[in-house]
């Protein structure tokens, strides 16, 4: 899919020249136009062998009863060792107790900040718990010119808000995924900090479209913070000029109390039921999760290795900004796996945009989050009740 | 024995209809009455026959009726503008006071052939609240800058000035033919009685040209309310959900969240709502062609 589709090319002539007798075809697909083709093509009983999902996908596509467990190959496997992954994103790969997939890349959310402002605010190292981060904030806004932002948070990613809300002990929706959990502490908390930084004028209410070109406004200073993810490292290093590289830096993302967790997100590679070569397709996955070539896939998109293996490369563990990233990666927690969570998800950036827009309270964001969650999740419970009974 | 050949005739054409259409038709009617979702693709016994519980719902569901009102306000606001601008272009082109009429012509109707994903790119870059024309326009005249996407009570209005200059080109032909169509000798025969330019075109213009605006304003009340592709590609139905049209809706609903059963209903009351504004819109114009 995306980018990733066009660079596997590259790396499977090395795989079908030391694995003759397994020829590879490689469909590409666009992200916008992924779900949709997948469940299309499972409905039409053409799923592929083998396919990168979306780790957040893998709850919908085991309740469609769609994907092969894998714990049997991975148990026996010589490449692939659960302990040496990222234990947050290996979680987001088991549903229920067995495993559906093996990471093949990791995505998360942390902290771009500019250095030589958050410096003349008098801070010389980020951010690590919220605290400290609401001090910083206060302090840049302060000096600010009318022009400058504290902080971007563009309205139209749910992510920044999922990452502070996963960092609270509370999950997000309770007795097996059957009820929302949104009006516990933990969540109004969240939900708190991330409006206050709107409604003390941190951060613009603007979606990321509105700012259209957000690595000029980063360099030109139009914002000190950004909560964003690892593919801005390359986007920045390729469009800031040489004089502004050294003014921008990463951080992990500050928690209430401490360095806090972050979003699993990222892809998994998966295996359909319905492929008549199913260990044909696992030699693949053993082949695309060696160290030697999760290194190259890093350096041809620039996607993180989900493997602590593949980061003691030198060259990556020289690279600063992804430093940040490594030390996320150790916090990284998953969302809840139920086939319905993207939907809630969306439902969370919805209702959290009225709320930045003032129409709604924290209090009754969260009733009504709530009473979305379970209206979505009816089905769920009457399936549950029904196996229950059986 | 002569309707019977005209029965084999019509067969082909009947039998495509039937099979593209009032199938489909009649499954998706069928569809509407269950709460088919991603679960019972998995396996059939997690359908359930909801009777008309999807369509309860819906009308229990803010969005849907959020998304009604702003599909209505395109529409009311869209249609008479866009059936406006469309009859102005056509009555420019047909008056003698255009030089290269033919050249105007093209050009009007150009947006229309245009691909609506590409004009839209540039239609983004026209609405740019720091870059775009159109704020630099309201500058020179000493208004205030609008985020035109990014403001929820602007969205809207946007995506009606887009859509109307991408479909006015249409109307605009039809308009025009109609115009050429109507006999010179009956404004030779008005003029002669005295009658002033205004009068003409009360009294000669409109009444010949009423079918047709009939027509028009049917076919694009039809159209406007099925408005998907505009928001679609401008906003994703943001921001604060003001762009989320009816049929935006649905296609959330069916395709993103592969709630087929609800995605059916949210297609049958529209459907029920297109054919009533137009059997209304119908029974004026004979009414009227009546009196």
């Amino acid at each position: 899919m995306g980018r990733e589709g066009e660079v596997v090319a590259q790396l499977l002539p090395e795989f079908e020249k030391s694995h003759p007798g397994i020829r590879v075809k490689v469909q590409q697909l666009p992200w916008t136009a992924a779900h949709e083709k997948l469940l299309t093509a499972f409905a039409g009983d053409v799923t592929p062998d083998l396919c990168q999902l979306g780790n957040t996908w893998i709850p919908e596509f085991v309740a469609l009863n769609a994907l092969e467990p894998l714990d049997r190959y991975a148990a026996a496997s010589p490449v692939v060792h659960a302990a040496d992954y990222f234990a947050g994103i290996w979680d987001t790969n088991r549903v229920d107790g067995r495993l559906y997939g093996v990471p093949w890349y990791v995505d998360t959310r942390l902290v771009f900040y500019r250095r030589d402002l958050l410096q003349q605010a008098g801070f010389s190292a980020p951010p690590r718990s919220w605290a400290e981060w609401e001090q910083m904030l206060a302090a840049v806004a302060k000096r600010a010119d009318p022009d400058r932002f504290a902080i971007l948070l563009p309205l139209n990613e749910g992510e920044p808000l999922l990452a502070l809300a996963l960092q609270q002990d509370e999950p997000l929706l309770r007795a097996n995924g059957r009820w929302g959990n949104f009006e516990q502490a933990g969540f109004r908390r969240a939900l708190a900090f991330y409006l206050e930084m709107f409604q003390r004028g941190w951060a613009p209410s603007l979606g990321s479209a509105a700012i259209a070109n957000v690595w000029y406004e980063f360099g030109r200073g139009r914002f000190v913070f950004y909560v964003s993810g690892p593919w801005n490292i390359g986007e920045l290093r390729r469009r800031l000029p040489p004089e502004q590289q050294d003014r921008w830096m990463t951080a992990p993302l500050p928690g209430p109390n401490g360095p806090g967790a972050s979003i699993a997100g990222g892809s998994s590679l998966v295996v359909f039921r319905a492929s008549p070569h199913p260990a044909a397709a696992w030699r693949l996955i053993e082949f695309l999760s060696q160290p030697s070539v999760q290194r190259r896939f890093h350096a041809l998109t620039g996607d993180l290795p989900p493997r602590r293996a593949t980061w003691a490369d030198p060259e990556l563990a020289a690279d600063i900004p992804a430093r940040a990233f490594r030390e996320q990666l150790e916090r990284v927690k998953a969302a809840p796996k139920v086939p319905e969570w993207e939907r809630i998800a969306t439902e969370m950036r919805l209702v959290t945009e009225q709320a930045v827009h003032g129409q709604l309270s924290v209090d009754q964001a969260a009733r009504e989050l709530d009473a979305r969650a379970d209206r979505i999740l009816e089905k769920r419970r009457w399936l549950l009740a029904r196996r229950g009974a059986d | 024995m002569r309707s019977g050949a005209a029965w084999w005739f019509v067969t082909p054409a009947l039998l495509v209809i039937a099979v593209f259409f009032f199938l489909p038709v009649l499954a998706a009617l069928a569809l509407s009455l269950t709460d088919f979702d991603i679960y019972a693709l998995a396996d059939r016994g997690n359908l359930r026959i909801v009777g008309l519980r999807n369509y309860a719902q819906l009308l229990h569901t803010p969005l849907f009726w959020q998304a009604f009102g702003n599909t209505l306000y395109f529409v009311v606001v869209g249609v008479p503008l866009s059936i406006a601008v469309s009859f102005g272009t056509a009555l420019l082109l047909h008056s003698r006071l255009v030089k290269f009429p033919s050249v105007f012509r093209t050009a009007l109707f150009a947006p229309v052939v245009t691909t609506l994903v590409a004009v839209a790119v540039i239609w983004r870059y026209l609405f740019h609240p720091h870059y775009g024309w159109l704020n630099y326009a309201l500058g020179r005249l000493g208004l205030p800058a609008i985020d035109w996407l990014g403001d929820p009570r602007w969205a809207m209005p946007a995506i009606i000035v887009f859509a109307v200059w991408k479909n006015f080109g249409y109307n605009m032909i039809i308009l025009l033919a109609g115009l050429q169509s109507i006999p010179d000798q009956l404004y030779e025969a008005a003029r002669i009685d005295g009658a002033s330019m205004g009068r003409q075109f009360r009294y000669v213009t409109l009444p010949l040209l009423a079918p047709i605006v009939t027509m028009v304003s049917i076919l694009t009340i039809a159209g406007y309310f099925q408005l998907f592709a505009e928001p679609y590609v401008m906003t994703q139905g943001g921001p604060l959900q003001s762009t989320v049209s009816v049929l935006y809706f649905m296609y959330e609903e069916g395709f993103k969240w592969w709630n087929l059963g609800s995605a059916s209903a949210v297609a049958f009351v529209l459907f029920l709502f297109i054919f009533g504004v137009t059997a209304l819109q119908l029974w004026l114009a004979r009414w009227q062609s009546a009196a």
